[in-house]
């Protein structure tokens, strides 16, 4: 039947669905991406740099677990760099899946079908590279449980001042969440895959995580309350783990972190890169597996308008900065913000206000919004100007803060860019891995918007134009088990 | 259709749930590997090149901590004896005793005898002898009953848990100076008052005495 | 491509020096590179940086810094909670009698260099020696330290040091053999009075070697004895002989004298006395009241310079001409001058003579031992004129014994050895095959000796020339003897039997001798003893048995000072001719001993060759040093590799342009480019005895400076905090207030200036509850914190920048007595040094004279301390008498307290750097103090060691703790006490009295932070006829 379906277009793409699919048509070219269409050499060339970068990650870690994080630029006084700054970029990163997934759920954005799925991947990914981070860069990782409050022959508790344990909640729980959330998602999608799988013990794999769904209007009941649950579980987790995460600066005296502005405009900042990141991976996904009848411009421009809103937020913030410096009289807040504009890493903070501030601009224009590769290169500009900010943040403000006797300058070292680089490799070998195994939008979800298409554009061209096909399809579905 | 029968369910509900229980289970077992003698060596008899027995020195002949333990008063170490203070007696009793020939051998050929340590704290941590004996904490509060003990062990875990319950509650082990190398002294009913006073009268800082600073530099 | 290089590039010193001219009110700068904002210093800003992180697994510099980490201090570190491996407890076979196991005991003895002493206090754990305390008691030291003394206890351990006879080609061989060959060599020159036997040793005060060598002349009438080192009394002994027609030494009663004025001398910090001297000096600076005067005219910026209320540089061949103009306005008759002073020097010199007039038998000149004979002559001749002798100045013999012209004696020795007519030479702990002036080829004379023996404790450049090698003793495992710069005996006693197979000279000389029979330790113990028998003079009343133990026990024999004797000028010093000025556009080579490794014989030692050089800053290195102006001229820039040509010698070295600096004139110092050294030691720096003539041992003309076009990398902490600070941290050192100074007169005017400089928030304005008992005082002592705790003790600590003159010596009794590892120089060079104490150099004002101010900086102990409330394990915590307890083992190193610490005083071990090399080492460890593994971070904790076992001594004896009883490292080495530490809530402890002081100021006391260490502003007590407006202070 896949045959039948209308060749991709970017027409009409102001529908959150291009018109002329079917139940069958979505199941199809969804499941095929992952059951039955080939691999390709391009997907093969990308998993393999992905995997040699991954395994480079390897090497950095097995390297400071041996040496120690002196392989890091890291010195006194930066004794904070790439391990954080990447840290808070990735958990940044992380931030768009819980948002479109959860909030725009409760919203009822049913544009959000299409691109939830991936996005909350993405989100996954995005935080096991996080995790990484936090982790290497202690001086002893080997006591990381020593954050943990557990019963100990010390008898001795985390301290529960400090933000960096906050930290380990924040991040921890998001992490959970994210990964039930999507799951619990993927459920019905697993089902099928189970049904459509061909390989045997592909079937029995799907089969066991599909937990025996047979698609019963009970599990479908069942299902939505669960979801519906953990989405307004995850809800304030979309705002908690950043707000923790910037404490993790603002509760610092360091002139530079010690800000109360800190929280919402990182909250800000995470769900701007959050969406960048999605809008880069989403672009070429369309492409290369032809999605764009789910993933249509709508979606693409809906994205855009969120870019543009966050971006002033991000604007806001760095504007607060510059005011409260001023407006305290401080000297070294002063200061600080002086030797970000002219000081040694004056370009940085000259560029992260081009790439933040700046570029974001053109989305005023709906013509902007709608052109797919301009988006592109932005989402690409965006995530480099949120690594920046964090870079800025982070090593500005501590390469000169009280004491001039005792400033110094910050570089990553060799290591720090094999760190950095090989969790990039990790994220995205995950995501090629993925995309081969599981659905990268939502089926059943689809389905729904199918329906609701239909009823929409009220028996159209296609419709009713083969009814029974719709019928062994529903059939399909209700009586798979 | 599925893939697998209707039991499946079942199994799969149990291995939940079974999961749940054996993470449990398995963090209790960790919490109590890490108090069992396994790891605090709490009652195991250590190898001794001579076989002494506190139990002989202490209950039958009725020697004094301090006579072998000479600095326990002034310094942080005890003191482990010279040889020469085991020859003070052994160079006329048990004089061809076999399991003393370690003893005469080390005064022979001037080498020390080389004890294996039973009571061995960490190297970040720092005990003071001194300190605890001169403010009333008797030898057996740590050591527990030196004076039945044939062969030496350790009695206490000597966990950081286990120095703090003292440190946090001293009236709970406190006795008065004169009885602290009493190895028979039993508490008193009213401890804890006697405790109260001791603290008082000992002028011990019970609010500092859990500072890091006591412990570790 | 060195990091200095790129720091350095093209600084434009004359944009510089604009700046500087528009600078209004206080301004503070601490290297050339803040200064410089050039384009090519911002582009270098912007490169990328280069790492020395990376370097450390590239094979290349992985070898040096293991090689470095090689003889840094050892012994496993902190480990986790686990069960460890048995450990074994090895009791006594017989215990020793007075000692306490598990207590340290303290043993009075010296620690001397060429001849001259210490007097120490060294501690013993369980008889291994691994600190040592200043004994109060010397007459030289008061107590005080000096960084070759305080890390002599590393030497001690050194595992490069020579460990067993050798022969020449490094056979290794017994000391019978050795003594055999010896004697039977020796017995061969009876008979012609022991013709061809020659003895090289240093200077010697030593009254038992003293009484050998005169044996060993007297069995060998035809013998010689010659004395060598490179850093040595010469000119001024003939000086005296100018001056008095006989060899008399000056000794000086600084605290006596209102006005100073040090003409090319280096005296706070070079010379026998000089710790004697620096706390007399700082003792006048404490009150209004006693506010001496110090001025200081001298060519390389030296310590003294720094503390100077007025300072002129001057090229070397110039400070004559100073000597011959203030000598004419004191109306002493002299010769000639060699040349003119300046406008400007020479209203500044009448100032000073008319300053000096002002205050006749209370003021003192002094000058430096490697100026000209005729200089001291003229300073004895002003001294004299302004009846100082007998009040400020006072004349003895000589303290050394036999004592000669090094530069002769040596040359002597050199022509016989050439003649071929040595035919026996024993070379004692001098290593001329090294540091012999270059002209006289001592290293391929040598060999010529039929046979010869060094006794040295390294195998070193000497040794390795000599037939045998003969491992000495270190000073604290023989028995010796020592007299200090007033001739005050000190008996050494030795800490711990000789790790190796050493013998100290003495014992030498008595095997040699034949007397008495048995070697080694108790052969020392004799002859000692039979020295001190003799003198029957000091043992009336007493029988010899009390007098030798009270005198080994208190560290110094009583009544041994020697009387000052009457001197007359002799000649009319009209007829001394004053030294030919040569051209003036000639440049000078000035050679001194290097601050830290002296002539080269700390070369070894990890601890000082770390330790940041007074006033450049630079560790693990030499260089010649230059005028900004010069440097100008030739467009040099630091880490420039130049050719230095001097009579036909060339020499590569990198330039470091060092502010004030005398113009046309380039200094360097010496003790570097050893080849043998050790480990540590060899292949540092540049080897400047390799410029260095007979002729011109300390100043030298006509030097060619050449740029070679390559750079060289130099560690400097100075240099790698600030380069990447153009122009700012001057500004913001300035409006931050950390260094506070005034001038007497605005001290007078207002006595509170320091701390009006700054508003410290009152506690109440803090929105966490506070520390109970705090608060009120807190209000009225303005952020000069007191008390936390109501009651107990509350410790707290004052530096008073008045006193500390930046010598360092803090630092290494800090490093000694705190188990700090050293990191080797890549590290330092990457920022990443991990000593506790960082003492900041700032300048302020003219880029060729500017004045220096020094501020020991560290761990602050706040109150409020900003690193405790976000350290996720409370591994750093307070504790209830004020001190910021860091609990290493507790640490999993996440840096959060070093980020968020305002002062930066936090050290993390970026790698291991405790990583035990040399079982030797571990055994230097202070037991008292745990040793820090890999990614832990650590700091100064107010010696809490110290204070635990003080307050558990108290705790028991139930006296409470006074200031007598606890002293922390640092403030028992600063020879002018600037450190006082104690009880903040008992009114009567010194450190209250100096904290109630108005001059007492915390730094960044606007955080709130409440620092328990706190500053004494600096005073100044400038000559108003030569400083005219104030550009100073408030």
């Amino acid at each position: 039947m896949a045959s039948e379906h209308p060749e991709p277009q970017e027409a009409n793409g102001h529908a959150i669905l291009a018109p002329g699919h079917t139940y069958a048509s979505v199941t199809d070219k969804i499941s095929a991406i992952a059951l039955t269409s080939p691999y390709r050499r391009s997907w093969i060339v990308g998993f393999v740099i992905a995997f040699a970068l991954t395994m480079m990650l390897l090497t950095t870690i097995t390297a400071v677990l041996v040496e120690g994080v002196g392989l890091f630029g890291i010195r006194r006084p930066v004794m904070w760099g790439f391990d954080i700054v990447n840290f808070v970029w990735w958990i940044g990163i992380g931030h768009a899946g819980t948002l479109i997934s959860a909030v725009l759920l409760l919203f009822k954005q049913e544009w959000r079908t299409s691109i939830n799925r991936f996005a909350e991947a993405m989100t996954l990914f995005a935080v096991a590279c996080a995790g990484l981070y936090p982790l290497m860069h202690m001086g002893r990782p080997w006591y990381f449980y020593w954050l943990l409050p557990y019963p100990n022959t010390m008898s001795l508790w985390p301290q529960w001042r400090s933000p960096l344990v906050w930290d380990v909640f924040a991040v921890s729980t998001y992490a959970t969440v994210s990964l039930l959330f999507w799951y619990v998602g993927l459920i019905p999608d697993l089902a099928t895959f189970r049904d459509r799988a061909k390989n045997r013990y592909a079937k029995w794999i799907y089969g066991i995580l599909a937990m025996g769904w047979r698609g019963s209007a009970i599990h479908w009941h069942r299902y939505r309350t669960a979801y519906m649950l953990l989405a307004g579980i995850a809800t304030p987790l979309v705002v908690s783990v950043h707000t923790v995460v910037s404490l993790d600066f603002a509760a610092g005296v360091v002139p530079g972190w010690h800000t109360t502005v800190f929280p919402p405009y990182f909250v800000a900042g995470a769900i701007y890169s959050g969406f960048a990141m999605v809008l880069t991976l989403a672009i070429p996904l369309r492409v290369y597996y032809g999605l764009q009848d789910f993933i249509t411009l709508k979606h693409l421009e809906n994205m855009a308008k969120i870019l543009l809103v966050t971006g002033l937020i991000v604007t806001y913030g760095y504007a607060l900065e510059a005011f409260f410096a001023w407006y305290s009289s401080n000297t070294y807040e002063q200061f600080m913000m002086k030797n970000r504009a002219t000081g040694p890493y004056w370009h940085t903070y000259a560029l992260l206000i081009l790439c933040n501030c700046t570029a974001v601009q053109v989305l005023w224009f709906k013509r902007a919004r709608t052109c797919v590769p301009l988006l592109f290169v932005l989402s690409i500009i965006i995530n480099i100007g949120m690594w920046l900010e964090r870079y800025v943040i982070v090593v500005t403000s501590l390469a000169r803060d009280f004491v001039p006797a005792a400033w110094n300058l910050y570089h990553g070292s060799f290591w720090d860019y094999t760190m950095y680089y090989g969790t990039i490799g990790l994220f995205f070998a995950l995501l090629f891995i993925f995309i081969r195994v599981l659905p990268v939008i939502s089926i059943a979800e689809m389905r729904e918007l199918v329906a609701e298409t239909r009823e929409r554009h009220g028996g159209d061209e296609h419709g009713h134009a083969h009814p029974d096909e719709d019928d062994d399809e529903l059939d399909l579905v209700a009586s798979s088990g | 259709m599925q893939v697998f029968p209707p039991s499946t369910n079942t199994i799969s509900r149990v291995s939940i749930f079974g999961a749940l229980f054996f993470a449990g289970g398995l963090l209790f077992v960790v919490y109590m590997i890490f108090r069992s003698p396994y790891v605090t060596q709490a009652h195991v008899v250590q190898e001794q090149p001579v076989p002494f027995s506190h139990e002989h020195h202490v209950t039958a002949l009725g020697l004094d901590c301090r006579y072998c333990h000479t600095s326990v008063e002034k310094s942080r170490f005890a003191g482990i004896p010279a040889t020469e203070t085991c020859m003070t007696c052994h160079s006329q009793i048990w004089v061809n005793s076999p399991m003393l020939e370690p003893v005469r051998r080390s005064m022979r050929n001037n080498e020390p005898i080389r004890w294996n340590r039973v009571h061995d704290l960490p190297d970040y941590a720092y005990f003071d002898h001194a300190i605890h004996v001169n403010k009333g904490v008797g030898c057996t509060s740590c050591h527990g009953q030196v004076d039945k003990m044939p062969l030496m062990r350790k009695e206490e875990p000597m966990t950081m848990e286990w120095c703090l319950a003292c440190h946090r509650q001293p009236e709970r082990h406190l006795r008065p100076i004169e009885d602290v190398f009493n190895m028979d002294w039993v508490p008193p009913k009213d401890q804890l008052a006697l405790g109260r006073d001791l603290i008082k009268k000992q002028h011990i800082p019970v609010d500092r005495l859990t500072n890091c600073y006591v412990c570790h530099r | 491509m060195s990091i200095q290089s790129q720091m350095t590039n093209g600084i434009d010193l004359a944009a510089v020096r604009e700046r500087l001219a528009g600078q209004r009110g206080p301004r503070y700068w601490r290297s050339l590179e803040e200064l410089a904002e050039t384009p090519e210093f911002q582009a270098f800003l912007e490169r990328e940086f280069p790492n020395g992180a990376p370097e450390v697994l590239d094979p290349g510099s992985r070898r040096t810094f293991l090689k470095l980490m090689g003889a840094s201090l050892a012994l496993a570190g902190v480990s986790g909670c686990t069960s460890q491996p048995g450990e074994k407890i090895v009791p006594y076979v017989r215990a020793p009698e007075q000692l306490i196991p598990g207590k340290p005991l303290f043993y009075a003895t010296a620690i001397s260099k060429s001849g001259f002493p210490v007097g120490v206090l060294a501690e013993s754990h369980m008889g291994r020696p691994t600190m040592l305390e200043g004994n109060e008691r010397h007459p030289d030291s008061l107590g005080g330290m000096d960084t070759f003394t305080q890390a002599s206890v590393l030497t001690l351990y050194d595992p490069d040091r020579s460990q067993v006879v050798t022969r020449r080609n490094g056979k290794i061989s017994t000391w019978d053999l050795f003594l055999h060959e010896a004697v039977r060599v020796l017995n061969a020159r009876r008979s012609s009075k022991g013709q061809g036997v020659h003895i090289l040793t240093e200077t010697v005060t030593s009254p038992s070697l003293a009484r050998q060598i005169k044996a060993f002349l007297e069995a060998f009438p035809e013998a010689v004895w010659h004395q060598y080192q490179p850093v040595n009394r010469d000119q001024a002994r003939a000086g005296a002989k100018l001056a008095f027609g006989r060899d008399v030494t000056p000794h000086y009663q600084v605290a006596k004298a209102d006005v100073i004025f040090a003409l090319g001398s280096d005296f706070l910090a070079q010379g026998p006395g000089h710790l004697r001297w620096a706390r007399d000096f700082a003792s006048r600076r404490e009150t209004l009241e006693s506010m001496n005067r110090l001025y200081v005219v001298d060519t390389t910026p030296t310590i003294t310079g720094g503390m100077a209320d007025h300072r002129l540089p001057a090229v070397g061949h110039r400070v004559a001409d100073f000597a011959n103009f203030l000598a004419r306005e004191l109306e002493i008759k002299v010769a000639e001058p060699g040349g003119p002073l300046l406008e400007h020097e020479a209203h500044w010199v009448r100032a000073l003579a008319k300053d000096l007039k002002k205050n006749q038998g209370k003021c003192l000149v002094v000058t430096g031992d490697d100026q000209p004979a005729v200089v001291h002559a003229l300073v004895h001749a002003m001294n004299q004129a302004l009846g100082n002798v007998g009040n400020t100045v006072s004349y003895t013999e000589p303290v050394e014994h036999g004592a000669v012209d090094h530069q002769e004696s040596l040359r002597a020795l050199a022509g016989d050895l050439d003649a071929g007519k040595v035919e026996f030479l024993m070379v004692l702990g001098t290593n001329p095959a090294y540091h012999a002036p270059v002209d006289l080829n001592f290293a391929q004379k040598l060999p010529k000796a039929q046979f010869s023996v060094h006794l040295g404790l390294y195998e070193d450049e000497t040794a390795a020339l000599c037939q045998w090698h003969l491992p000495e003793t270190h000073e604290l495992e023989a028995w010796g003897d020592v007299l200090a710069s007033d001739g005050t005996a000190t008996i050494q006693q030795p800490l711990i039997s000789p790790l190796y197979d050493g013998r100290s000279a003495i014992e030498l000389f008595a095997s040699l001798l034949g007397e008495p029979s048995r070697p080694g330790l108790e052969a020392g113990y004799e002859i000692v003893r039979e020295t001190w028998k003799a003198r029957s003079d000091l043992q009336v009343g007493i029988d010899f048995e009390t007098f030798w133990r009270t005198a080994v026990h208190e560290g110094v024999v009583e009544g041994t000072s020697l009387k000052p004797v009457e001197v007359k000028l002799a000649a009319d010093l009209a007829q001394a001719p004053m030294p030919k000025r040569p051209n003036d556009d000639a440049i000078e080579i000035v050679f001194r001993p290097d601050p830290t490794i002296w002539d080269g014989r700390y070369a070894n030692n990890g601890w000082l060759q770390e330790l940041p050089k007074p006033l450049t800053k630079l560790t693990w290195d030499n260089a010649a040093q230059v005028a900004p102006a010069l440097a100008e001229r030739l467009g040099l820039n630091n880490g420039d590799v130049v050719e230095l040509e001097y009579e036909g010698r060339k020499l590569e070295a990198p330039i470091w342009i060092s502010p004030g600096h005398a113009d046309r004139s380039v200094t360097v110092t010496l003790g570097y480019g050893r080849t043998r050294a050790g480990r540590v030691g060899n292949g540092t720096g540049f080897n400047a005895y390799l410029l260095r003539t007979a002729a011109a041992p300390s100043l030298g003309s006509g030097v060619e400076i050449r740029k070679t076009g390559r750079t060289y990398l130099l560690a400097g902490t100075d240099l790698h905090r600030n380069v990447m600070a153009p122009n700012e941290t001057g500004e913001a050192a300035a409006e931050r207030h950390l260094i506070r100074v005034a001038t007497i007169d605005e001290y007078r005017k207002d006595p509170k200036f320091a701390q009006e400089m700054e508003h410290v928030p009152s506690p109440h304005e803090s929105l966490y509850t506070e520390i109970e008992g705090s608060v009120d005082r807190i209000d009225r002592e303005h952020g000069a914190t007191l008390p936390a705790s109501g009651s107990g003790y509350a410790w707290g600590m004052s530096i008073n920048l008045n006193a500390c003159m930046g010598c360092g010596v803090c630092v290494v009794a800090c490093q000694a007595e705190n188990n700090i590892p050293i990191v080797g120089k890549e590290q330092v060079a990457y920022g990443r040094e991990m000593q506790w104490l960082d003492i900041d150099r700032y300048y302020q004002g003219d880029l060729d004279n500017p004045e220096t101010y020094h501020q020991p900086r560290t761990c602050m102990h706040c109150e409020n301390a900003p690193c405790e409330v976000v350290c996720p394990v409370a591994a750093t915590v307070h504790d209830d008498e004020g001190i910021n307890n860091m609990v290493y083992n507790r640490c999993v190193g996440t840096r959060y307290c070093g980020n968020n610490c305002p002062y930066k005083v936090r050290h993390f071990n970026f790698f291991h750097y405790s990583k035990p090399k040399a079982p030797s080492l571990v055994v230097l460890n202070n037991p008292d103090v745990t040793v820090r593994a890999r990614g832990v971070m650590e700091k100064c904790t107010y010696c809490i060691q110290r204070v635990n076992e003080a307050r558990s001594a108290a705790q028991i004896s139930g006296n409470p703790i006074r200031d007598s009883d606890l002293k922390t490292a640092c403030q028992s080495a600063c020879p002018t006490r600037a450190i006082v530490f104690g009880d903040v809530n008992n009114p009567e402890s010194q450190v209250s009295k100096t904290k109630a002081d108005p001059r007492n100021y915390g730094i960044l006391t606007d955080l709130n932070t409440r620092p328990r260490t706190t500053y004494l502003a600096r005073l100044r007590n400038p000559n108003p006829e030569i400083e005219t407006e104030s550009t100073h202070g408030v």
